[in-house]
């Protein structure tokens, strides 16, 4: 009987609205009974490809799969790396890799709006949040040199110092930023149209967020105040104020409200960091010293570091590491077996958007078949991040 | 940081030993990180006493081919989220089965959050979790033959500079 009145529906894999997957959805009428998700049409093999590169040739390749988050991605990498190297960069790089980490996700929360924003039909929000990363994007080009695969974070350190007048710059995107966030809250946050998509619509509730291992906003919507910054922190994070964002609700308007505040609480570690941030070198000690004299000079008027030799053939000695750090889209953890020669034995990278994907059959079910892009959207789930 | 946050690690890890007495190989703690090595048999009743403990999630499921001890190794990396304190603490919990015969229970009936990772080490090393609800292709191209691609045996062919 029940196969009679149901029917699949199938979305995608032609990019049904934020990514290359496809949704199989078994729906009786106009409501979803089941819905599974088919990824991996975007799998491009880094844990096996890294097996045959070299250890600074995966900087690259990690930074890929998240392009709104290419700095977090790069950044865990490198804190993995450190652990088998047994380095650890001098404070200035610590504050300037947080910087960036900061900046990413702002950018990667606007990226994340905006495709919300049209998958509820508002294409305002979806240019506006496409505009607003914007923004950011010009920032971390001045700060790193490209707009969106950076490859800033190094071993030991990072690659440029701060520009000139590199503060007073930020000091104006955030406050266009924040006068911006207000008219997000007017047209959209406080829309009746888009509470009544979202309020109540994909409730996640706490014990189910933790039992299905659900990192980032996602879970910090439904009450659970697990963030890496504040439970392991790393880099400059112990020395910043910041709060965690968490809401109680656990429906697709908290995760959105959630991701709202982590811009501006983000905004608030960049102006702190700014302001705090040691002198001294950007590369660790280690490696400056086989720098050659002539080149040391050139990296103290430029600001930018000379890569020694010995970076393109990193041997860690035999062991294995694992890392952390809370990525704009959740817990992003690297674990690295080294069997001392220049590539890993094995590697591991598990994103976010790949802990967060069984969310798609535990959501969105007993729902209506509009209510599908609306917590899909909802999720902030990155098909390239998932299927890495 | 700060050694209160050192003496909780150590609480934590000298409860993990005590609870587990008997049923590990080996437990050894190096900074936040416990590994705990077991013997495949025993991993289900580990998994169990690690879950009571508060161990709520598992972060990723990683197998390593040894293809010279013709071992697969499986890697199930646990912590909490509901508990913050937990949360500070890996259990890197380690069991090796033949490459021949790659079976290992699944865990998803203790932990929900392994089943996606499972079924990744299912497809990449051929690895088959017994009692997974789906153990099916889920990053592969449906029509993809060839080894599992993460074992040693599977090499990637390179197009060199020099032709």
């Amino acid at each position: 009987m029940s196969e009679e009145r149901t029917m699949e529906l199938l979305i995608g894999p032609q990019h049904p609205s934020s990514g290359h997957m496809r949704l199989y959805a078994e729906v009786d009428g106009d409501i979803v009974v089941r819905l599974k998700p088919n990824i991996g049409y975007v799998h491009r093999t880094v844990e096996k490809l890294a097996e045959t590169k070299k250890y600074i040739q995966i900087i690259p390749l990690v930074e890929r799969p998240s392009l709104a988050d290419a700095a977090n991605h790069n950044l865990g990498y490198v804190l993995a790396l450190e652990k088998l190297l047994g380095i650890e960069a001098p404070p200035r790089a610590q504050y300037l890799r947080t910087i960036l980490a900061e900046m990413n996700r702002i950018h990667s929360h606007f990226y994340g709006l905006g495709i919300h924003g049209i998958m509820l039909g508002s294409s305002t929000i979806f240019m506006w949040g496409f505009a607003d990363r914007e923004i950011m994007i010009e920032m971390a080009q001045r700060l790193t040199g490209a707009r969106l695969t950076y490859s800033y974070i190094i071993p030991g350190g990072v690659r440029r110092d701060l520009p000139q007048g590199f503060e007073e710059e930020m000091e104006k995107a955030l406050r266009y930023i924040e006068r911006r966030l207000k008219d997000y809250g007017k047209l959209f946050l406080r829309n009746p149209v888009t509470r009544a998509r979202l309020e109540g619509v994909g409730v996640l509730r706490k014990e189910d967020a933790i039992k299905l291992g659900i990192v980032g906003p996602n879970l910090r919507a439904s009450g659970v105040p697990y963030d890496v910054r504040k439970v392991q922190p790393y880099c400059a994070y112990p020395e910043l104020e910041f709060d965690v964002a968490v809401r109680e609700e656990g429906d697709s308007m908290a995760r959105v409200l959630v991701r709202v505040e982590e811009i501006r609480q983000s905004m608030r570690i960049i102006r702190q960091a700014l302001k705090q941030i040691p002198d001294g070198p950007i590369l660790s000690e280690n490696y400056l010293k086989m720098i050659p004299p002539k080149w040391k000079e050139f990296m103290e008027t430029k600001g930018r570091v000379k890569f020694p030799a010995i970076m393109a053939n990193l041997r860690p000695p035999k062991g294995e590491a694992i890392s952390r750090v809370e990525a704009a889209r959740g817990e992003l953890v690297y674990y690295i077996i080294s069997d001392g020669t220049t590539s890993p034995y094995r590697f591991r990278m598990v994103t976010p958007s790949f802990r967060n994907v069984v969310l798609f059959e535990h959501l969105i079910r007993e729902c209506r078949v509009a209510d599908i892009p609306a917590i899909y959207g909802s999720m902030d789930y990155f098909p390239p991040e998932a299927d890495r | 940081m700060g050694s209160r946050s050192e003496d909780k690690i150590e609480d934590i890890t000298k409860k993990i030993s005590q609870s587990l007495q008997g049923l590990s190989i080996e437990i050894s703690t190096k900074e936040e990180i416990v590994t705990v090595n077991v013997k495949p048999e025993n991993l289900v009743e580990v998994a169990k006493k690690l879950k009571d403990m508060g161990f709520d999630h598992v972060k990723s499921v990683t197998a390593i081919d040894f293809p010279e001890q013709k071992e697969l190794e499986v890697i199930y990396h646990v912590s909490s989220l509901g508990d913050l304190d937990l949360a500070k603490v890996i259990v890197t919990l380690k069991t090796r089965v033949t490459s021949d015969d790659p079976r290992i229970p699944s865990l998803v009936e203790i932990w929900p959050s392994s089943k996606y990772p499972e079924r990744e080490e299912h497809e990449m090393l051929g690895l088959v979790f017994e009692g997974h609800p789906e153990l099916e292709r889920l990053l592969l191209p449906e029509d993809y033959e060839g080894p599992p691609p993460l074992r040693k045996e599977f090499k990637v062919r390179t197009e060199g500079i020099q032709g």
